[in-house]
Order: structure tokens, then sequence, then C-alpha cells
């Protein structure tokens, strides 16, 4: 197990986590249990080869991401799922010496690294929320419009609504309604990261990709975050990365499991966990190694 | 099965019976011990000392001529006039002292006084008005134009800048240049702004002179304070979709600023106090007119020379004749120049602490 908050939720008999417990709040059924709908493929991974400097850290990956479903990928430490996550979004360029050797990315049957893309818009369409809540120390309200001020949105009506709907949409509304002015660091750790997917909502992207976010949060903090997560997929396509088994299986649609920078397998959530096909996909959930 | 009875503790017969696991250790052990933490002690008490009577002697010396006995007991004159000479002469049996205008228009009114014989000591009457214009006036130039270069290059390199072996290098020269003395800036801007460009004795000489010897401290402390703000702010700005310049813009400079504030009180103090990058590049003995005073054009102000209190201190405490007069100017200016410093510095101090109370993580 990786840290303590997925040996917790792991030791309960039925992780109650994902049951929905607002109100009104999309129906969601047992997400493994759901048939995979007729597929509409927004990501399309093909072959890819990424290296750090001279280190290979993805070997031909190809995979894809269909819209509207959770994605986990799932993988002991340094097996490249972050390295493909932070792909998609193009972060990786911001390290130096990072280049993609072979293959292609396309979202939207365009290709991301192509030279005419524009990062800025991509990363618009394509939002992230990172292992390590990372709010501004701004207050609540400037966290929420900081992408769409930087836009040029200057009306303070459009402003407030969209505070207000991607708030509620992160279902921190009710939490945080009386002190939007205030500093988002005062918030809880758990509340810290929904602030920070109602700011990747503001900007109304298509995919959301989340880096391990639950991974600095107590098993309360978490639940609240995977049942957001559920509410989420209706309207965006999200991709997680987990160290957390249990989470893949509760939360996702699709899994894919990578080992030393190649996909191993990749397939409807609950076939991964119940009948994989493949050995090390096995070892690796019912927690033989990793 | 039957419990042994408690015994009382063992320790209190130990304590009784000699030296026990943590017993102290042997006298002469402590006495070293004790030496050291003397020796320690008694080297920070040195320096405080030193530093403490350095500060009273000019404070003490010097307040005798910045306050007087009767009101308004601040000597207004100091802080209000140009230094002029001190001439002291006997005049109906009692010794006057008086300035040179003073002295002057005392001759007018006495005509039996013109051939008075008076003793006359040069920069002893008056104020140090001028220098303490010229010394504002030198500071605020050149951190503006350090911060402006300093926090532009520390930008560059901190956030934009590849690492490269250009950049290790560039890296390098920046640091060599906070050990180069002084005086060598000095020679430097002679040569470059006062002869080269031609730009003669003037304050916008003395800006740059000023401000190439503090970047380095600017530099390397900007840097430091940008690179300490975490990186999650930056990802996460771009993340959506802030363009690079934006990020830097809205979420990391703000960040930085009480970092890069701090070092800049460092450079107010060096900056106000050198004296050698200033006595070629922009500092007068003496000049009575105050830099925005006759000018044909405006633009003529940056190509005055000012005084400076630093290099007024220089030249009242080696340049002229000593005596009891000219010491009154040299700590009277000494005192108001740490008074000048202390007040620039702690007011960017308040202005650091307020902002770092808006951003902290």
């Amino acid at each position: 197990m990786v840290n303590d908050s997925s040996s917790l939720i792991g030791s309960r008999p039925n992780p109650p986590a994902v049951r929905p417990v607002i109100a009104g709040a999309p129906a969601a059924a047992k997400p493994a249990a759901k048939p995979a709908p007729a597929s509409d493929i927004i990501v399309d991974i093909s072959h890819v080869d990424f290296f750090y400097g001279a280190t290979q850290a993805l070997h031909d990956i190809s995979l894809q991401i269909e819209a509207r479903q959770v994605t986990a990928f799932i993988g002991p430490s340094g097996c490249g799922k972050s390295t493909l996550l932070r792909c998609l979004n193009r972060m990786n360029d911001l390290i130096e010496g990072t280049r993609l050797a072979q293959g292609s990315i396309r979202i939207h049957d365009v290709d991301i690294h192509q030279r005419d893309v524009d990062v800025i818009e991509l990363r618009k369409r394509v939002g992230m929320v990172f292992q390590k809540s990372n709010p501004f120390p701004k207050s609540i309200y400037e966290n929420i419009t900081y992408g769409l001020t930087l836009q040029g949105v200057r009306d303070r009506s459009r402003l407030d609504e969209v505070v207000e709907r991607s708030l509620r949409g992160a279902a921190l509304w009710d939490e945080v309604k009386d002190r939007l002015h205030e500093s988002g660091l005062g918030l809880s750790g758990g509340q810290q990261q929904r602030l920070c997917i109602a700011r990747a909502i503001a900007v109304e992207p298509e995919i959301i990709l989340m880096d391990e976010p639950c991974s600095a949060l107590d098993p309360v903090a978490t639940a609240k975050v995977e049942e957001l997560i559920q509410q989420l997929r209706s309207r965006y396509t999200i991709i997680i990365v987990t160290h957390n088994m249990q989470q893949a299986a509760r939360c996702s649609d699709r899994t894919a499991f990578f080992y030393l920078g190649k996909l191993i397998e990749y397939a409807d959530t609950r076939e991964i966990f119940t009948a994989p096909s493949n050995p090390q996909t096995e070892a690796y959930v019912s927690g033989r190694f990793g | 099965m039957t419990l042994a009875p408690v015994q009382s503790p063992a320790v209190p017969d130990a304590r009784r019976a000699g030296p026990h696991a943590f017993a102290r250790r042997s006298a002469p052990g402590r006495k070293w011990e004790t030496f050291i933490f003397w020796t320690f002690r008694l080297a920070a008490y040195l320096i405080l000392m030193a530093g403490a009577t350095v500060l009273l002697n000019i404070v003490i010396k010097g307040s005798r001529t910045v306050f007087q006995p009767t009101a308004p007991f601040i000597n207004i004159p100091f802080f209000t006039q140009a230094p002029e000479s001190l001439y002291v002469f006997e005049w109906n049996g009692t010794k006057q002292e008086m300035g040179d205008r003073e002295f002057r228009a005392f001759k007018e009114a006495n005509p039996a006084a013109a051939d008075v014989k008076a003793e006359s000591y040069v920069y002893s009457a008056g104020g140090i008005f001028p220098a303490i214009v010229g010394t504002v006036l030198l500071v605020v130039g050149s951190m503006s134009i350090a911060l402006l270069l300093g926090v532009s290059a520390a930008i560059y390199l901190s956030e934009y800048s590849k690492d490269s072996r250009f950049i290790r290098f560039l890296r390098l020269a920046i640091l060599n240049l906070a050990g180069v003395p002084s005086i060598v800036f000095g020679l430097f801007g002679f040569g470059m702004f006062v002869i080269f460009f031609g730009w003669n004795v003037s304050l916008l000489a003395g800006w740059f002179t000023l401000a190439f010897m503090v970047l380095p401290v600017v530099i390397t402390a900007s840097e430091e304070s940008l690179r300490s703000v975490p990186k999650g702010f930056r990802e996460g700005s771009l993340a959506l979709g802030a363009t690079k310049w934006q990020t830097i813009r809205t979420n990391v400079f703000p960040y930085a600023l009480p970092g890069i504030l701090t070092s800049s009180i460092l450079g107010i103090a060096r900056v106000a106090g050198e004296t050698a990058p200033i006595m070629f590049t922009a500092a007068f003995v003496m000049r009575d007119k105050l830099p925005w005073e006759g000018l044909e054009r405006a633009s003529d102000f940056f190509f005055q020379g000012v005084m400076a209190l630093p290099y007024h201190i220089y030249v009242v405490s080696s340049k002229i004749p000593q005596n009891d007069y000219s010491e009154r100017v040299q700590y009277g200016t000494a005192f108001v120049f740490l008074l000048i410093v202390a007040l620039i510095a702690s007011a960017s101090i308040v202005f650091r602490n307020r902002l770092r109370k808006r951003y902290t993580w």
C-alpha cells in the first residue's frame, strides 16, 4: 500500500465512499457496472515514446480515452503514469530535456505536439488538478476567477456567476460562500483540493487531468473528492492518476495499468480488478507487489 | 504465583552508593565546557560592545550639534541651510561665532567691525541641507535603476533561462561583481559615464555607478526569492491557460517581492553609505545650489552634481583643518546620516511586512 489513507479505505469491507450523499447528485451507479457507451474517443494516444534526457520514461504507449468517462492510470511509482498524464496538457514542456520521441497524442483528432498548437489554448481545454493542492495565496474568489480574468473577463456579474457555479460544481459552495474573500489557504486540505478542482472547472475545460488528487488527504476528504468526481463525470472527461487501487476501483470506468513505462493492460475497471488478463496486473491489483 | 514484594526503587540507593549512569562529569571536563561557553559568549558580547560604542559615540557627540538646550530644541538651521565658513572673533569683550552671511551683515551694520580680526573655519557653520537632498536623490535614483535592472535580470535567470554553460558563467560573473571594491566601481563610473558618455560629475553618473555596485546583491537575492516561490503556483497557473509572463506577473513576482525588498534594504544602506563610487562621479565638495535650482531645461536636472552626506563627512573630517568647530559638523553630519538611513530602511521594512502579511503560504 502506498499511503495511510489508502490502506485505511482499503480495510473497509465494502467501500462506501462513492455513494453520493448530496441530494440531487446524479445517481451514480457503481461505475464499473455501467456499460461503456458507444465509443466517443476524445484522446487518442498512439505509440508514444517519451524521454527525460536520455532516460526513456514511456515505451510505445497506445490507448484511447473516451469522452465523459473516468479513466484511471494505476501502477507503482515511476511507472510513467504521471508522465503520460502530464503529456496530455504538455506540462512536461516545463521540464528541461523532455521530448516526445515518437508517436502522437491526438485530442479531438488534433496532434497536440504539432508545431502550430497553442499550448495556452490546449491548457484551457485540458485542465489539471495536482497532487499537492496548490491554491494561490489569494482569496477564494480570486482563485476561481484567476483563469478568466487572465482571459480578459472583467464583467463582475459574470465572474460572480462563475464563482458560484464552479464552487457548486466542486461541492464547496455551502462551505465557503460566506468567506469568498478570505484567503484560499485558510481552507482545510480537502477543501483546498476541491478549490483547485473548482478553479479548474471555472475555465470550462473538456478534460480534467487529476494527478493523485487525494494522496495528501485523509479518508473523509478523499471520500468527498471521489464523490465530486462522480458528479463531474457527466460533464467532463476525467483522467485520474492514482496510487490507490481502491480509489481506481471505486471511481473509474476504465483503468490502465502501467509498469516500468509500459502499458500492461487497459480495460474496463471491473475487468482489471476482477479478471485481469495479464498476470502482472493480477499481481499488482491483488497487492502482491508494488 | 506470588508476586515478589515491590522493593523501593533502586535509584536512591545508587545515588548514595556513587556515580550512576547519569552522573555529572568530572570537574576538568566541566571546566572545559564552561570555558568554551564563555569564549563564545564573550565574542558575541564584544561585537555588541564595539557596535554600541561606535553608535553611542556618534549619537552623543552628534546630538550636541543636532539638538540644542533652548526652544525649538532642534538645531533647525543645521537641517535647512548650506554649509558656510564660521567666523570667530572678539567684539566688545565677548567671543562671537557667526556664519559667513551673518558675519557680513554684521560688518555692514557695524562699520567699526570692518577690520575686526576674525578666525575663519571652513564649512563649520550653516547646515547640511544640500548633502541631505543629494543623498536622498542618490539613494532613490540608484535603487530604482538597480531594482529595475536587477529584478529583470533575476526574472530572466530564474524563470526563463535554461541551464547552460553560458548562464552558469553569467551567474559566476554576477557573483564576482559583488566582490569588486567600491573604489573600482567609482573609477569605472568615472571612465564610463563621466568621461566617455560625457555626463560630467552628475546625478545620472552617480545613479548608474551606485546601481551597478548594488546590482549583484539585488540580482542574487531576487533570484533567490523568486526560486523560493513554490513550483505549484507556477504549474497551477500555467495549467489554467496562463501565459508564462501572466504567470510570473500575477503568481510568482508578487510573492517574491518581500524577499526582493529585504535585499534592497541592505542595498539602500550600502548605496547611501558608500563614498568611493560617488567621489568621482556625482559628489561635490561644496555646492549650495540644489540640483533643481537655476536650470535652463528640466532635463538638466540629471546632469547636476550634488553634495552627499558620506562625502561631506569625508571632507569635513579629513580635508579641512581639524578643530572643535569642525568636529561638531563631523558628528552632527554622521548622526543625521544614520538617522536618514534608518528612516529609509524602516520605511521599506514596514512596506515589506505589509506585503508579507498579504502573501504567505
